[in-house]
């Protein structure tokens, strides 16, 4: 005759490691990985604070995802330490991972000894569906989306960088875009500057951006700012953010952004373009260099065009948006090599993309010095860059 | 003869190529060629001191050759000096 399911589990928690609650918890503090095999809807209810959640029933094709390395120490729970043995003997005896633990009593035990307990947000039918696609990877799932959708994008402009990357990021769930544009869309700017219609010609870009992204994501809260960003507005408007796009048109905006970034700490993710020709790169203050730090001076007008004069291949801003679009949520995700400290080149016409070093420079005038010892006095007072950069536009 | 990139901004100056050569052992030699051979980078690449102009970087493959020896930076043949001055240009 067969055995029982309770003699097998017996069986089973004779040929597992077992560990209780209160060791779990300590092995935490150390960083230790938890995995949580139960379902959706139980995890949804509150799970220990830092597992990753792996339900049972897809253990054998996803748990390679939290858990890359077969010799790491696991420990897997359940609602009470018998789903969690099951899975524990997979992993050993069919995935051939080397040191994985039950916990005993399982997640009921553990909140019964009173330790932390995290209840995930709740995440609605359409959003499970709306961003499916994004649940079922790994560098993202649930946890990930959660961050989307908390987090706060600032876009400077809504012109041709600015519209793929707002279109994309509030297709992704960015739960806030602030978009600065005092400019009103005009028929020249339709050959790239997607989020904008031929209906919306003479309307507000910040307006027909709204619009577009309301159309398109009704998750997304837009705040709109109707103004060119500059000395007396950029220290109300930046602390509301985590993350900068910037597609900045000209080199004084582009210094008074640094600097004002670099003294709150916010990363700026930076494209430029011109003609056939794109840079793109990931300036996190203290982490790499800031603009200064690649180029301390601006050049002189002549050497400053704007691609208003030149032209620009309409797509080449979808290009470089898009990338920078994909930069801020991986920073957003913490996932990744973000293109920190690195310049990228791309050249539509050749096709090539080159990459250059960009070193922090320790004499920078910038971000050599702490930001918090600078006064609140201090903060938000600029030099005058308008001067500073005369010539350049 | 290293390969060096010219960057959009410069590339009226090079009548419109994107790539050039030039001879030279060192990056000041080689730039200083280009600036023979084609009058107008001068003084877009070099100041008034012969040094070159704190706007414009230039990378020996991925290296800044400011890091490394700066004009006397050593080159092959092999080598790709790329010129990089800053750019703006996207929102409007």
């Amino acid at each position: 005759m067969s055995p029982s399911g309770a003699e097998v589990l017996r069986q089973i928690k004779d040929r597992i490691e077992e560990v209780d609650p209160g060791t779990v918890r300590e092995q935490l503090e150390s960083g230790a990985l938890v995995v949580d095999v139960r379902q959706d809807d139980e995890w949804a209810t509150g799970h220990i604070p830092g597992a990753r959640h792996v339900p049972k029933s897809h253990l054998e094709s996803r748990i390679e995802g939290v858990a890359p390395d077969k010799s790491q120490r696991v420990v897997l729970y359940c609602a009470s330490g018998q789903r969690s043995a099951w899975a524990a003997r997979t992993l050993i005896e069919d995935l051939g991972y080397k040191s994985v633990e039950s916990m005993t009593g399982g997640f009921t035990l553990w909140k019964d000894r009173g330790y932390q307990v995290e209840v995930p947000r709740f995440m609605s039918a359409e959003q499970r569906d709306r961003y499916s696609r994004h649940l079922l990877l790994n560098e993202v799932g649930i946890e990930g989306q959660q961050k989307l959708l908390d987090a706060k994008v600032l876009l400077l402009g809504a012109g041709g960088l600015g519209s793929p990357a707002a279109l994309y990021l509030a297709a992704a769930g960015v739960g806030t875009l602030g978009i600065v544009d005092d400019d009103t869309v005009d028929l020249s700017n339709l050959q790239r500057q997607v989020i904008h219609n031929s209906e919306r010609v003479g309307v507000a870009k910040v307006d027909s951006a709204q619009a577009t992204i309301n159309a398109l994501n009704p998750d997304v809260k837009v705040e709109k700012y109707k103004v060119r960003l500059g000395p007396d507005n950029i220290m109300d408007i930046l602390p509301n953010y985590d993350i900068v796009v910037d597609g900045l048109d000209n080199f004084p905006t582009r210094y008074l952004l640094n600097d004002a970034s670099v003294r709150l700490r916010i990363p700026v993710v930076s494209a430029a373009i011109l003609g056939f020709d794109g840079q793109l790169s990931v300036f996190k203050p203290y982490e790499g260099p800031c603009y200064r730090c690649l180029f301390p001076v601006p050049p002189p007008a002549e050497l400053a065009p704007s691609c208003g004069a030149n032209g620009v291949l309409g797509v080449l801003p979808g290009t470089m948006g898009l990338l920078q679009a994909t930069e801020v949520i991986k920073l957003i995700l913490d996932v990744g090599n973000p293109l920190i400290g690195r310049l990228l080149m791309y050249d539509a016409l050749a096709a090539t993309v080159t990459e250059v070093k960009i070193r922090r420079d320790p004499n920078c005038t910038i971000c050599s010095r702490d930001p918090d010892e600078i006064s609140d006095d201090e903060l938000g007072v600029f030099p005058d860059y308008e001067a500073f950069c005369a010539g350049a536009h | 003869m290293a390969t060096i990139r010219i960057p959009p901004v410069l590339r009226p100056s090079v009548g419109g190529e994107r790539e050039i050569s030039a001879d030279g052992d060192n990056v000041g030699e080689i730039l200083r060629a280009v600036a023979v051979d084609h009058p107008g980078t001068e003084s877009q690449l070099f100041g008034a001191d012969g040094e070159l102009n704190r706007y414009v970087n230039v990378y020996l493959n991925d290296e800044d050759v400011r890091v490394l020896d700066g004009l006397d930076t050593t080159v092959s043949t092999a080598d790709t000096l790329v010129i990089l001055p800053a750019m703006a240009g996207g929102a409007r």
